[in-house]
């Protein structure tokens, strides 16, 4: 059962339309890719569930009580704040907190239990400063777990770290999609073909949705990034042009 | 002159606008250290400095027409805040350049407005740059009180401004009041700085609220240890900085100022795991 679904969705930013008609849900249980090019709506896509953007017409409903944890690029956050590992996790459930209120044992539990899922419980002292990049990240994955989110959206977490970071970092999302929906917005096409279940094509609205391994149509990627037939973007998809054209005759030489 | 001396003088009755301006400039030199922790780690250095100089129309205003200039200078600072927050939603204008402007024309006007008021030259260099004769008693209970707001107001949205502080995208996605929360702690800095004016002056007024929290930053990386400290290191340097000036009659403002500019390099130098000192010699 999907627990989040954007339905008919048109958003326009400064009177230029960003997004339309876009529908699109996402399920407990599933990591969901969203690609596109830049200025494709992906982050707009991600705001708007949010509610820091509005939506022009259409729908986004969040099931029931589900709460939206959301994790912003890693520049968003100011690194240099004299703060531990625990204290900005903690920053994650001072909207739940409410005003004039103190963190009690109920929220320190929940920052616990964030920063052993993502591996950071040794160094909740530390100076977030002094992180790695990977590190970083998962501070932040942290801060969005510690509202017990139902609904997860990650917005480039991949961008500038290496490859055995991202790796481990696919694998953690992996394992928090088992429990809950997590729709990752990525420029990282390899990394999203081998770690989501699912893709969504988004160019201002979706060209394509379904798993990786369905998505083998080379035109839809074509349609989605703007590129030509010779772009190296199907090296990386492994989606070379013998293998497609087996499949799509007529695209050959066109 | 002595430190028992200067206590002597202290309760002196016939000095004693040396203790009502000591005890002023240590309670603003405290209050703007606790702001200024925020001012400094947002960022914010150059809108304290515009507020503080806009809050001098309101400070002129008041004077003239012998208003409460608490309440003119706080007027004035917040409408200027206001302007810059409302102006830098035109996306062709940096938020710098915005400040730029309002407040130098706030204190433009802050002259004009003064050269209408009897006795114009020594009432303005008083503004500019600080004195501690002439306070009345009821002004050691204002900066007190108002003193006891800002803090208390901080204890209580703490929280909310290290969040919005940390990162406002995420702060809004909470639910909560990004802009509001900005306003207030606006708010807060204007009022910091006008019951700091009287003391050590309208041009010298940043540096309370910058170089003290500046020097906590270089001594410690836990924001609760920064925010006992800068307020200390302000006070001290208060203290020091009226001692100094009485000793040797140099003027107080810039005598407080650089008193904690010599703190802040000495930081800067000596301070552990990332001063000078500890890099490059040990």
């Amino acid at each position: 059962m999907s627990v989040l679904s954007v339905a008919d969705l048109h958003v326009d930013l400064g009177g230029r339309p960003v997004l339309r008609d876009v529908r699109m849900s996402v399920e407990v249980g599933q990591l969901v890719g969203l690609l596109g090019p830049n200025g494709a709506g992906k982050t707009t896509l991600l705001r708007c569930v949010l509610g820091l953007v509005r939506a022009k017409v259409g729908t986004i409903s969040v099931g029931g009580t589900a709460t939206v944890g959301y994790v912003p690029q890693r520049h968003e956050f100011t690194w240099d704040f004299p703060i531990s590992v625990e204290q900005a996790v903690l920053s994650g459930r001072t909207g739940r907190i409410g005003l004039l209120r103190r963190p009690g044992v109920a929220d320190w539990r929940a920052v616990g239990e964030a920063l052993e899922r993502v591996r950071l419980a040794d160094l909740r002292r530390r100076p977030v400063g002094e992180l790695s990049g990977g590190q970083r990240q998962r501070v932040l994955v942290a801060r969005a777990l510690a509202l017990r989110p139902e609904v997860l959206l990650l917005d480039e977490p991949y961008a500038g770290l290496d490859m055995p970071t991202q790796e481990l970092l696919g694998d953690l999302f992996a394992t928090l999609a088992r429990e809950r929906a997590v729709l990752m917005a990525t420029h990282d096409l390899a990394a999203a073909v081998h770690d989501c279940d699912r893709l969504i094509l988004l160019n201002r609205t979706v060209i394509a949705d379904g798993p990786p391994g369905e998505l083998r149509d080379r035109r839809v990627w074509m349609e989605t990034f703007e590129v030509g037939e010779r772009s190296h973007l199907f090296t990386a998809l492994g989606l070379s042009a013998e293998s497609a054209a087996a499949g799509e005759p007529e695209t050959v030489g066109a | 002159m002595s430190p028992a001396d200067f206590v002597a003088d202290l309760f002196n009755p016939d000095l004693a606008f040396l203790g009502k301006a000591l005890l002023i400039a240590v309670m603003s030199a405290t209050v703007c250290g606790v702001v200024g922790c925020y001012v400094v780690l947002r960022g914010m250095a150059f809108i304290g400095d515009a507020v503080a100089h806009a809050v001098f129309p309101g400070l002129a205003v008041a004077f003239v027409v012998s208003g409460n200039l608490v309440l003119g200078g706080t007027v004035a600072g917040v409408l200027t805040a206001v302007l810059v927050a409302v102006f830098a939603q035109q996306r062709r204008l940096k938020e710098d350049s915005v400040i730029g402007v309002f407040f130098v024309a706030a204190f433009a006007l802050g002259i004009v407005v003064i050269s209408r008021a009897p006795g114009y030259a020594g009432s303005l260099q008083q503004f500019l740059f600080g004195s501690i004769t002439g306070i009345p008693d009821e002004d050691v209970y204002v900066v007190g009180g108002t003193g006891l707001v800002i803090l208390l107001a901080i204890l209580l949205l703490h929280k909310e401004f290290v969040a919005v502080s940390l990162d406002r995208e995420s702060a809004r996605a909470m639910g909560l009041a990004v802009f509001r929360l900005d306003l207030v702690l606006y708010v807060l800095v204007t009022l910091a700085v006008v019951i700091s004016v009287r003391t050590i002056g309208n041009v010298l007024v940043l540096a309370l609220l910058v170089t003290p929290a500046a020097t906590a930053r270089l001594l410690t990386d836990r924001l609760a240890v920064m925010m006992v400290l800068a307020p200390a290191i302000g006070g001290l340097g208060a203290l020091v900085g009226l001692y100094v000036s009485w000793s040797w009659d140099l003027p107080v403002g810039g005598t407080i100022v650089l008193v904690l500019t010599a703190a802040f390099l000495a930081a800067w130098l000596a301070a552990p795991r990332h001063g000078l000192l500890a890099r490059y010699v040990f």
